[in-house]
């Protein structure tokens, strides 16, 4: 799938597009066609991918789309069917955990509930047998950079969800590993704890410099912790690229709708030009500022982001936009900004996100004819 | 109208559990060698098994077996317990499972007959194993086992799995995972496991009888022959002492537990408000 809609962008568009997001010489680890196999049923599906050192990598992706289990062979819980994880250079894939200079902080955090925070941050260190001396300097170190000193002599279950967090993420820095994987980070904390504790650990990590690949199910936690973001689905990467990459110029419906909320249009193409195309869909025809390789009469899907959409009364002067007609379906107020959905002349209903940017701004009403209008820079194609 | 007839059958249901063994106490301060006729309050039965050897001896021999059998139990209920639940798929896994399980359905006397049969033939083969203590023991570990690996099996399987996983990712390996991290954790079923096959072995009437040999009589033998013969009132005074002794055991042990658990639950409540005010800070 991927594949065929690459083939849809302008070039200058693909030209970050490599799937595989070969970096050349940087690699610091070097995923090469890794496959994971659970009775015939591929969870892990050909995966390549180089990981820059000092890097913080996401694999973002629903439940059961390969992303733990590509996580797990990362840190040797698994053992892959077929290709090879390189560190450095270096074959990792086939060495036990233990033997790993990559560590893991578990979802569940997985601390070890008899032993006191410190203990539980020394325990890597004492399999290293590092002096006593040694030991107690390195756990000083980390519970100062998580914050944590005063809470050395407690237990796990004397912390909050959040104080567990760090101490989990303490007990894999000590080790100095050359890769800190996280899996799901802020998945078992509070809704309000969450925005707090995901600056934080973005910056420890950067602090610390220590090269890593989280998963997520969680498209926020993604776009605001990661330097690079893989989509995955059925085992495979949709698209790898940066955040804004990712949010901006999806290349497939799948990862469009993944991330972020998205109104698509299906269409045919019109006509086509170097930097421009006309596509007619189901929402009316739309002009969209960036060329595709194909033709006229090529069905494709046009992608639309509720905040790129700007609401009117009136019939906008400027020719040159994208226009819709349509009346208020219902509104929601969210405070910061409102959500509107729009029910077009043709039926599809348009999501529309306005921002307050004053305190007694106009709001729609249910009911309410308006206009709603968007840049073709806006638009983004992709395949149908 | 339905609490007060839900509490009458709650105070049946007391009388039906209790009232035996209250009679069974009060018995044995009776002042009188006939059992069930009151003769006034005494303690001389207590002295008299005191100076009993034969009970002094078969007790000295129970307990002996207990900490034998429950230790053995143990050990490889654990050992059980583990191939049960770490390893996925092994040959004869079915028929390991049912091994463990069968000690706990099949009836005792079957149980006990089959190792009789089984250590005669030996003992006609090789001359070896003498019915004695070292039969006792070795059949009631074999019931113990089943219990101590069901009790461990359980915590294994409410473990989170993780924490083993963790403690590999840092650095341990296979056999520093088992007893730097699951042993600890486990250490309270193991302690469970072991009691309860302690009383098992303890009390334990029907295999005993089977695989004792002379010279081999553990109290609830000694217990039963005499009240074959008639009952007598040491054996309440014997009873008694066993309930008071298991009684104290039981209600210290599960008061320290509800403390500990009550302790446990204060401090996390106190951790989530700290927690709650630092993120409003």
């Amino acid at each position: 799938m991927p594949q065929t809609n690459q083939a849809l962008l302008g070039e200058g568009e693909a030209a970050h597009r490599d799937i595989a997001g070969r970096t050349g010489d940087g690699s610091f680890v070097r995923i090469d066609r890794l496959t994971k196999r659970f009775d015939e049923v591929a969870a892990v599906d050909g995966v390549s991918i180089d990981i820059r050192k000092g890097e913080i990598f996401a694999l973002l992706g629903s439940s059961g789309c390969g992303k733990s289990t590509l996580l797990r062979m990362l840190a040797g819980f698994e053992t892959p069917t077929a290709g090879s994880i390189q560190l450095e250079g270096a074959e990792i894939s086939p060495l036990p955990p233990y033997e790993r200079p990559i560590n893991m902080m578990f979802q569940s955090y997985a601390l070890f509930p008899h032993l006191t925070v410190f203990e539980n941050v020394a325990f890597g260190l004492k399999r290293d047998r590092m002096s006593r001396d040694r030991i107690a300097e390195t756990v000083e170190a980390m519970l100062n950079i998580v914050q944590l000193k005063p809470y050395a002599k407690r237990k796990p279950h004397q912390l909050s969800g959040g104080q567990q967090q760090r101490v989990a993420l303490a007990r894999c820095l000590a080790k100095r590993p050359k890769l800190l994987l996280l899996d799901e980070p802020l998945g078992a904390l509070d809704r309000k704890l969450r925005e707090q504790t995901q600056f934080e650990l973005h910056n420890i990590i950067k602090k610390v410099g220590v090269t890593c690949v989280l998963v997520t199910h969680d498209q926020e936690e993604a776009i605001t912790m990661a330097d690079r973001i893989a989509v995955m689905s059925n085992g495979r990467f949709l698209q790898v690229g940066q955040p804004h990459e990712i949010y901006e110029t999806p290349n497939c419906r799948f990862v469009a709708d993944f991330i972020g909320n998205v109104n698509l249009f299906d269409g045919t193409i019109e006509a086509v030009a170097p930097d421009h195309c006309v596509v007619a869909t189901n929402g009316g025809r739309l002009t969209v500022g960036h060329g595709i390789t194909g033709g006229p009469g090529m069905a494709v899907s046009v992608a639309l982001r509720p905040e790129k959409i700007e609401l009117s009364r009136e019939p906008p002067a400027d020719r040159a936009s994208n226009c819709f007609s349509g009346r208020i379906a219902d509104s929601g107020y969210f405070g910061r900004y409102s959500v509107y959905r729009v029910t077009l002349a043709g039926g599809m209903k348009l999501q529309v996100a306005i921002t307050h940017s004053e305190r007694n701004g106009d709001l729609f009403v249910s009911g309410e004819e308006v206009y709603a209008t968007c840049q073709p820079e806006s638009l983004v194609v992709l395949g149908a | 109208m339905t609490s007060r007839l839900g509490k009458a059958w709650l105070i049946a249901g007391y009388f039906f559990l209790y009232l035996p063994i209250v009679t069974l106490i009060v018995y044995s301060f009776n002042d009188s060698k006939m059992v069930m006729l009151w003769g006034g309050f005494t303690f001389k039965w207590y002295g008299v098994i005191a100076h009993d050897t034969e009970v002094l001896d078969a007790f000295k021999l129970s307990l002996r077996i207990a900490l034998l059998s429950a230790t053995a139990s143990v050990l490889l209920g654990t050992l059980a317990a583990f191939a049960m639940v770490r390893y996925q798929d092994f040959w004869g896994k079915t028929a390991f499972s049912a091994h463990i399980n069968a000690p706990l359905v099949v009836p005792e006397v079957i149980t006990g007959l089959s190792l009789l049969l089984f250590f005669v033939t030996c003992e006609r083969l090789f001359g070896w194993p003498d019915r004695g203590v070292l039969t006792i023991w070795a059949g009631h570990t074999s019931v113990g086992m089943a219990y101590a690996a069901v009790v461990i099996q359980s915590r294994l399987l409410e473990m989170d799995k993780s924490l083993e996983e963790a403690a590999m990712d840092l650095g341990c390996k296979p056999f520093q995972v088992f007893y730097l991290v699951t042993l600890p954790l486990i250490a309270q079923s193991l302690l469970a496991a072991w009691l309860l096959t302690f009383t098992l072995s303890l009390d334990d009437v029907v295999s005993t009888a089977f695989l004792s040999g002379p010279g081999s009589t553990t109290l609830p033998i000694v217990i039963l022959s005499r009240a074959r013969l008639g009952l007598d009132p040491t054996v309440n005074a014997i009873a008694t002492i066993t309930v008071a002794v298991v009684s104290v055991a039981v209600f210290a042990g599960s008061l320290w537990l509800s403390r500990q658990e009550t302790r446990r639950a204060q401090e996390q409540a106190a951790a989530y408000r700290e927690g709650m005010q630092q993120v409003a800070a």
